[in-house]
């Protein structure tokens, strides 16, 4: 098992017929992905990559029966793809683009409330790596190869940290069971909390590792559920202990804040919750490696 | 973006929001016109910089008469203030607001955010404004008054009321209060802002409801459909560096360290912040190439990072996905080559096509000290650094 995806999950492309939408459709196709097809408007009918062409998502999914999309759509119009995607019931929906107005995504979070728990989507990112459950299947940008399959579940808001996350782990025989990118603009579609949700409940998944950052609550939210909901061992980094406050105008934001959104006191939090907190991003992949011996021997003495 | 203080009352009285006569100056002469078409007999003169906290740095000066409006126009011009937003280095002072003053009966705060906990648009409110209000919140949280907006609806006349009577307006200003919110609602909403504050929102003994202060920043990533806000974009209050590396399309801020560092996405590059200072450094700059760094968008940011003279030595850490470790290779063989740079470097590659990158690293002739890892990047580029001793240039910027 793994979370969200597996080597069974038919799959998309919105902006199928782009750039990116090509090089990574390549990628993702070498990769093991079913990629079923895509969406560009005004080019169906046409065929990309020897996959069809559609002009709207629900022909997409009519004729291909897909489950999931994975958007690159440009910024301006992304929104709007989002919606599309889940107006037509795709249950997964993973938007890659950057740079997505935040009022835009206020109103995509808006949307989804449409409709009924049972078939309301999944939205990943924006500005994400996306998702990959290693050795069955991968729905984002990240180069597959760094990844090892295996058992640490894998959560993070930057890309690259998560890259750096499971290519030290594979170095030490690490593997992961899914990695998600949830992406770092102030609004995305799933928290930190939704994924360890996934994660406790996915049989094939022992640990977890959440690669955070400065700013927003999402993290000490994490910590906080960790600690209240999850068995399973959490480990928790984040980046920015060495930032400096960001310049801001007028007092709102400084009204709004609560404690737990600078790095120290999300390190803080975390580590009062029971997290085993990675001291230094070159200790990510140790860190996992130690968690799961300590558990295995747990296992071995019977506890 | 941010914007000034003038600009934010110009839009906002756009949308309703009751405003003092006011107009902008660049000179004492004009400063004086501005007084004399504003009429009546007292005038603040105020600086405009992308701060708050102006008063209290000496940035506001009421006048009684002309000759008042043109010394104080004189002494604020080419001043330069600091405040704890603009931090020790302070901003000059290129343009002035001279405004009718007006008799103060109480001062309100008024603010509406972006609130990441919630996902929507936050209206906070206090009965008591001006510059203390951030210690009002930390000292009673419970005298600030806090109402989310439903995106799908928008701010609803019901709440704007519940909103002012709980700021205990009097009822004949509840709804020049209900405009003024909803004006600033919606301000918010059709501009993109990330934030709209007034403060003080005050009460006059006249019976007017004014914005004495405003300021509004704007959403960067929605700029693109606002040409009416991002002409208003001041260069001028902007680090010169920063403005530099948003035109080559890198995000860069710089810090007080002395190692330079090049990285690809946010995330890594805190992350290499951090571990810089773990091994024992300090890191100069935050510099986040991006996805797609072609070679010229490489050696532009060496530019940017050499430009900083107290940077000592040089970690380029691209961990490439979206990126291409041989793009990244190109680009640092040929900064070397065009700037060299006289500091200690050290080049990690990792992911997308890291064994080409690292062939024409090899294969350049250049003496370029590699790493594989994190561990091994940091720990190679600060022994670099104090072998090199602390005195060394930085060479051709």
């Amino acid at each position: 098992m793994s979370i969200l995806i597996d080597e069974r999950t038919r799959a998309i492309i919105q902006g199928f017929t782009g750039d990116k939408g090509t090089f990574h459709g390549k990628e993702m196709l070498a990769y093991g992905t079913q990629l079923v097809g895509g969406v560009t408007p005004g080019k169906g009918g046409k065929r990309h990559l020897d996959r069809p062409v559609f002009n709207t998502v629900k022909e997409a999914v009519k004729e291909t029966g897909a489950e999931a999309t994975i958007i690159f759509v440009p910024a301006a119009f992304c929104a709007d793809s989002i919606m599309e995607a889940a107006d037509a019931g795709v249950r997964l929906i993973c938007a890659i683009t950057d740079g997505i107005p935040a009022q835009d995504m206020m109103m995509v979070k808006r949307y989804l409330w449409r409709y009924p728990k049972e078939r309301r989507s999944t939205v990943i990112g924006p500005n994400c790596a996306g998702i990959i459950s290693p050795g069955k299947t991968m729905l984002g940008i990240m180069p597959g190869h760094i990844y090892q399959r295996g058992t640490v579940g894998l959560v993070t808001r930057s890309g690259t940290l998560g890259y750096e996350a499971a290519s030290q782990m594979k170095a030490l025989g690490v593997g992961v069971s899914t990695s998600i990118g949830i992406g770092g603009d102030p609004i995305n579609g799933s928290s930190f909390v939704d994924m360890l949700k996934l994660f406790e409940e996915d049989p094939e998944t022992q640990a977890v590792m959440m690669i955070g950052e400065i700013g927003g609550p999402q993290e000490t939210e994490a910590a906080l559920f960790a600690k209240a909901n999850m068995k399973k061992p959490v480990i928790g980094y984040v980046a920015g202990l060495t930032a400096p406050k960001g310049r801001r105008m007028g007092h709102a934001g400084a009204i709004i804040r609560a404690f737990g959104e600078s790095a120290a006191e999300k390190v803080e939090i975390m580590r009062g919750a029971g997290l085993t907190v990675v001291p230094s991003p070159a200790d990510l992949g140790a860190t996992a490696r130690r968690v799961l011996d300590s558990l295995s021997k747990r296992v071995a003495v019977g506890t | 973006m941010d914007i000034h203080e003038y600009q934010a009352k110009e839009l906002l009285a756009g949308f309703g929001v009751a405003i003092p006569r006011g107009g902008v100056a660049y000179s004492p002469e004009q400063a004086v016109y501005r007084a004399s078409e504003i009429g009546g007999a007292r005038w603040a003169v105020k600086a405009q910089i992308h701060s708050g906290a102006r008063g209290k740095a000496g940035g506001i000066k009421l006048c009684s008469n002309e000759d008042e409006v043109r010394q104080a126009a004189k002494a604020l011009l080419g001043k330069r203030l600091v405040t704890h937003q603009t931090g020790p280095e302070g901003r000059t002072v290129h343009r002035l607001y001279v405004e009718a003053a007006v008799p103060i009966e109480r001062e309100i705060y008024l603010g509406f955010v972006l609130d990441r906990k919630s996902e929507r648009t936050m209206i906070v409110a206090s009965a008591q404004g001006g510059m203390e209000i951030e210690e009002i919140s930390e000292r009673s949280p419970e005298a600030i008054i806090r109402s989310v907006v439903e995106p799908a609806v928008g701010l609803t006349s019901f709440q704007a009321r519940e909103i002012a009577f709980a700021l205990g307006l009097e009822p004949a200003q509840v709804t020049r209060a209900v405009t003024t919110l909803l004006g600033c609602y919606r301000a918010f909403r059709d501009l993109d802002a990330t934030m709209v504050e007034i403060n003080p929102l005050v009460t006059t003994t006249d019976g007017q409801l004014l914005a004495l202060d405003c300021k509004m920043t704007f959403d960067d990533n929605a700029l693109f459909r606002r040409p009416n806000v991002s002409e208003l974009r001041d260069y001028a209050e902007e680090d010169p560096r920063e403005s530099q590396a948003a035109e080559y399309g890198i995000n860069y801020v710089a810090l007080d360290g002395e190692i330079g560092c090049i990285v690809n996405g946010a995330g890594l590059a805190m992350g290499t912040m951090d571990l810089i200072q773990h091994a024992g450094s300090s890191p100069a700059n935050f510099l986040d190439v991006g996805g797609g760094a072609s070679p010229e968008k490489v050696c532009n940011a060496f530019r940017l990072v050499l430009a900083d003279p107290k940077v000592k030595a040089i970690l380029v850490n691209i961990f490439a996905g979206i990126n291409r470790c041989d793009w990244v290779a190109q680009g640092v063989v040929n900064a070397v080559r065009e700037l060299q740079p006289a500091v200690p470097l050290v080049v990690r590659l990792a992911g997308t096509n890291v064994e080409e990158g690292r062939k024409i690293l090899r294969e350049s002739g250049l003496e370029l000290v590699t790493a594989d890892t994190l561990t091994e990047a940091a720990e190679k580029v600060v022994a670099g650094l104090k072998a090199s001793g602390s005195t060394a240039g930085n060479g051709k910027p």
